[in-house]
């Protein structure tokens, strides 16, 4: 029994009310790529409301576990539960309709549009006009456009961005285009919002705004908020609980005053070769 | 009444309704009392049609990313389709075989643009240089399509609407214009609608497009369909009104890669670019026979002329993408830029 | 079935699987350039034009054999030179398709040169072989498409040993794997580009040779690159084995096509046939059957 892992009830499997008290839950999750491990038997369950921190050193599979989640890969084994709705794979088209947003670690915003626009295409699963009426700018599609605008605008000014909304995204700094994609993603009222990195390269001072931001999220709209990040004093601080992976296997998963004191935490972040979290094969 | 000029001069928008509106009076009003005969058949007419199978790749290259070396072959099937109908469908409307030619090219194009489900980049390139040779296999070797002429070569029927006939030179060249003034209009609606916007987001990053929601296939089919069907009508102009016959040749892959390099040129993701770029498509050749004529005589005949052409062109895309990717457009909106700059300086420093 | 000409069939066939080999030639070369930097180039068939072009301008003014060789291919390095000093190196950092468009530039440039130099008039090639059919087990095969046959595989394990057993073929290799891995550890890319494009010339003047030696040296020798694309698309784009296979798969299903399917709709399908099998084979296998399979990092 390893010391370090917080076990969670396991829920009953085969009855479709479970997991309805989670807003995410990952059972079993293992992927590989060609011989390398990138998660082994990973599990998580998540709280609605939850601001769930997954830290883990270098290649610990923390993207990949995002990637899981928002179907990019799909695991080779283990279920995705969003809700109550299970998945093997995540249809990763339909993550708007399931209420799910994600931010990536390399940016992802559209480099051919301007701030607003950028934040905009963030209201698109609500977008029910169709392309001709969109080319007549008839009743409907006139409606949605005005009502977008609304929730972008508010939106961008929530988030300090009002002045840029005609700036082209290319123009601003690397911390505002993160925090442009956050405005993106959470324009569309997720319900689940996942960080792959948001406070990477940041200075001192964007980081406490942006760690701002991402409370308000969780505060105002009560979005279940998942994230990677490497800066263990803003993860120390802003989240509710701590998944640590390392080798693609979790070795840690609790409040941060646990999971700081644990020991094979501790040891992985030193490189210390541990039984447990050897799980490479190769 | 100089503050209201003022404010005309320095808002973006107005001064390009204003500059298109003037272009509109210059190409409806002076050019047909001006311009001679070789101006509006071999410059003005041709220039036009390019210019629309242009704003017609663009909007499927350009804007959301696809690469298409297959423009041609839909410029064809446009011509035929258009040719076809208006044959063998007594008294139908000019109107209506162009909008049933644009139909059938936006059918093919999304046909051959099914593959962009799975394919990007030079893969999916492969896959519209498919439909450039077996658009024009098909073309040639099923003489129905050409109404079985035994030469392989057919003239295109007259030009006429609502009973008003269009011929000659500057009937054509009116023709052409209307159809290119309209549909670069719609293009232009197109790309500021929110669908645009769907474009440009797959262009620039189509798994995060994916992952807010974007249906990634059908919005690019309908980036092939609505291409296509600019670039159909675009083939039709280019036979009927420029060349006056309809024949599977002059849409050859040279074709494909001629308006492929127009939009490289002119400049990608722009409607204005598709017309830069194809003015200087359609003038440089004419430029270079003069001076080649005036520079060497008679030692510059007509190979020496194609091969310098080809020549001048690929050197003119690869100067155009290391110096300017941006294209003509950037060029001349740099240009707008800094002489704008020092009128309001003038003005302000007087 | 019993009348059906099985010894046609072969022929047929062997036919198709030797022409196909002829476009692995074109093929070989594009994937040389691809696999070290990336980039599609387009201007190979442009490279075959000019090699074949230059060559054989040189032997009908009367500069022997070899030493013509030696001229063109001395004239291929420059071209690789001053290829990569005038367009790859400008556009190091852009997107693929960037530099795709401007190989399709390049191709326009070399085609336009080859042919203002030396003229656009057919000619022929004389290389020595002559191409003969002679009969094996009833079945018809032509000795020059033997002959290119074997310079193809010559080529091939001279090529496959040069990057396993000599310093440069390693550092090709290396910088196929990891452009950033290659420069940590002090290869000179700009260099090894020239090298590579330098190398891919002179498969283009073997490619040249050999088709021109066939078809006459004409313009029409630089549409053969179009044909290499089906190749590379079935081979996979980073594989020299991919090409040979490809080549033969293309080769062989084209020929094939021509003439079982071909009479029913008049014959000519050779011109889009390679492609549209290439379509079907891209929506299966998108990697092709050699290449490496890309893993999208998200």
């Amino acid at each position: 029994m390893n010391q370090g892992i917080v076990d969670l009830p396991k829920a009953a499997t085969g009855r479709s009310g479970v997991g309805h008290s989670l807003a995410l839950r990952l059972d079993a999750i293992s992927l590989s790529f060609g011989g390398v491990k990138a998660l082994a038997d990973v599990h998580l369950a998540i709280a609605p409301g939850e601001i769930r921190a997954i830290i883990g050193p270098n290649g610990a599979g923390k993207s990949s576990l995002l990637n899981v989640i928002s179907g990019i890969y799909q695991p080779d084994h283990g279920q995705v539960w969003i809700g109550d709705q299970r998945f093997s794979r995540v249809p990763t088209q339909r993550l708007a309709r399931l209420r799910v947003a994600r931010t990536f670690q390399n940016l992802a915003l559209f480099k051919g549009l301007n701030v607003l626009d950028n934040v905009l295409l963030g209201r698109i699963a609500d977008r029910k006009a169709t392309f001709v009426e969109q080319l007549l700018g008839w009743g409907r599609a006139r409606r949605e456009q005005s009502q977008a605008r609304e929730r972008a605008d508010a939106m961008l000014d929530l988030l300090h961005l009002k002045h840029l909304s005609n700036r082209s995204v290319n123009s601003l700094s690397y911390g505002l285009q993160k925090r442009v994609e956050l405005a993106r993603a959470l324009v569309s009222d997720p319900k689940i919002l996942l960080l792959d990195e948001p406070l990477a390269g940041m200075t001192a001072g964007e980081k406490q705004e942006m760690t701002r931001f991402i409370r308000a999220a969780r505060d105002k709209i009560g979005t279940t908020i998942i994230l990677i990040e490497h800066d263990i004093g803003v993860v120390m601080g802003l989240s509710d609980k701590i998944a640590v992976l390392d080798y693609g296997r979790k070795i840690a998963d609790g409040t941060p005053l646990e999971v700081r004191a644990d020991q094979a935490v501790i040891d992985a972040y030193l490189g210390v070769a541990h039984e447990e979290s050897r799980a490479v094969e190769v | 009444m100089s503050t209201i000029a003022t404010k005309i001069w320095t808002t973006p928008r107005l001064r390009a309704w204003l500059a298109a509106l003037a272009l509109l009076i210059v190409a409806y009003g002076l050019v047909p009392y001006f311009g001679t005969t070789y101006l509006l058949e071999a410059i003005l007419t041709p220039f036009l049609a390019l210019s629309l199978a242009a704003v017609g790749l663009n909007l499927l290259t350009g804007y959301a990313g696809q690469l298409s070396l297959g423009t041609a072959a839909f410029m064809a099937t446009g011509a035929f389709a258009a040719y076809n109908f208006n044959l063998r469908i007594h008294g139908l409307p000019l109107t209506v075989s162009l909008l049933l030619a644009g139909a059938c090219a936006a059918a093919i194009g999304i046909l051959f643009g099914l593959p962009s489900l799975r394919l990007r980049g030079f893969y999916l390139a492969v896959s519209t240089l498919a439909a450039q040779f077996f658009v024009q296999w098909v073309l040639t070797k099923f003489g129905w399509f050409s109404n079985n002429n035994p030469s392989g070569v057919i003239d295109a029927p007259p030009l006429s609407l609502f009973g008003f006939s269009f011929e000659g030179p500057l009937g054509r060249y009116l023709f052409t214009l209307t159809v290119v003034v309209i549909l670069t209009a719609v293009a232009q609606r197109i790309v500021s609608t929110q669908t645009g916007h769907d474009f440009i987001a797959i262009r620039d990053n189509e798994l995060a497009a994916r992952v807010i929601g974007i249906p990634v296939l059908r919005t690019k089919l309908l980036a092939f369909g609505l291409s296509s069907f600019i670039v159909g009508v675009a083939g039709v102009l280019w036979a009927f009104a420029y060349l006056r016959t309809v024949e599977p040749a002059g849409f050859n892959l040279d074709r494909s890669f001629q308006i492929v390099f127009i939009i490289i040129i002119g400049g990608l993701a722009s409607i204005r670019g598709a017309f830069f770029g194809a003015a200087l498509i359609v003038v440089f050749p004419v430029i270079l026979s003069c001076l080649g004529s005036w520079l060497f005589g008679g030692l510059f005949d007509s190979g020496i002329l194609d091969m310098s052409q080809r020549i001048i062109l690929g050197l003119l895309i690869i100067i155009f993408l290391i110096v300017e990717p941006n294209g003509l457009v950037a060029l001349w909106d740099r240009l707008s830029q800094s002489l704008s700059s020092i009128t309001a300086s003038k003005r302000n420093h007087p | 079935m019993v009348n059906f000409d099985f010894a046609f069939l072969i022929e047929v066939l062997v036919g198709g699987l030797l022409a196909g080999v002829m476009y692995s030639l074109v093929a070989i070369g594009f994937v040389l350039i691809y696999k070290t930097s990336g980039v599609l180039n387009f201007a190979q068939g442009a490279m075959v034009l000019f090699a074949a072009l230059t060559f054989v301008s040189l032997l009908e003014r009367g500069v022997p054999f070899w030493l013509s060789l030696i001229i063109t291919l001395a004239v291929m390095v420059i071209l690789g030179i001053a290829v990569e000093r005038v367009v790859l190196r400008p556009l190091v950092n852009q997107p693929p398709i960037t530099l795709f468009m401007a190989t399709l530039g390049l191709s326009y440039i070399i085609e336009g040169a080859a042919q203002l130099l030396w003229g656009t008039q057919v000619h022929g090639l004389e290389l020595g072989i002559d191409d003969t059919p002679f009969e094996i087990a009833g079945v018809l095969i032509s000795k020059f498409d033997l002959v290119a046959a074997a310079i193809a595989a010559g080529m091939v394990i001279l090529l496959t040993a040069f990057f396993r057993y000599t310093r440069i073929g390693l550092a090709f290799r290396a910088v196929a794997d990891d452009q950033f891995a290659a420069l940590a550890v002090g290869l000179r890319l700009p260099q090894i580009w020239a090298a590579v494009w330098t190398a891919a010339g002179m498969v283009a003047l073997v490619a040249g040779l050999m088709w021109g030696a066939r078809l006459g040296v004409q313009f029409s020798l630089s549409l053969v690159v179009l044909k290499a694309l089906p190749v590379l698309v079935l081979g996979g784009f980073d594989s020299i084995l991919g090409a040979i296979v490809g080549g033969l798969l293309i080769g062989a299903s084209e020929k094939l096509a021509e003439v079982y399917i071909g009479p029913m709709f008049g014959g000519g399908i050779e011109g889009w046939f390679a492609y549209v099998v290439a379509l079907v084979f891209l929506l299966i296998r998108p990697a092709g059957l050699f290449g490496q399979k890309l893993v999208e990092r998200a």
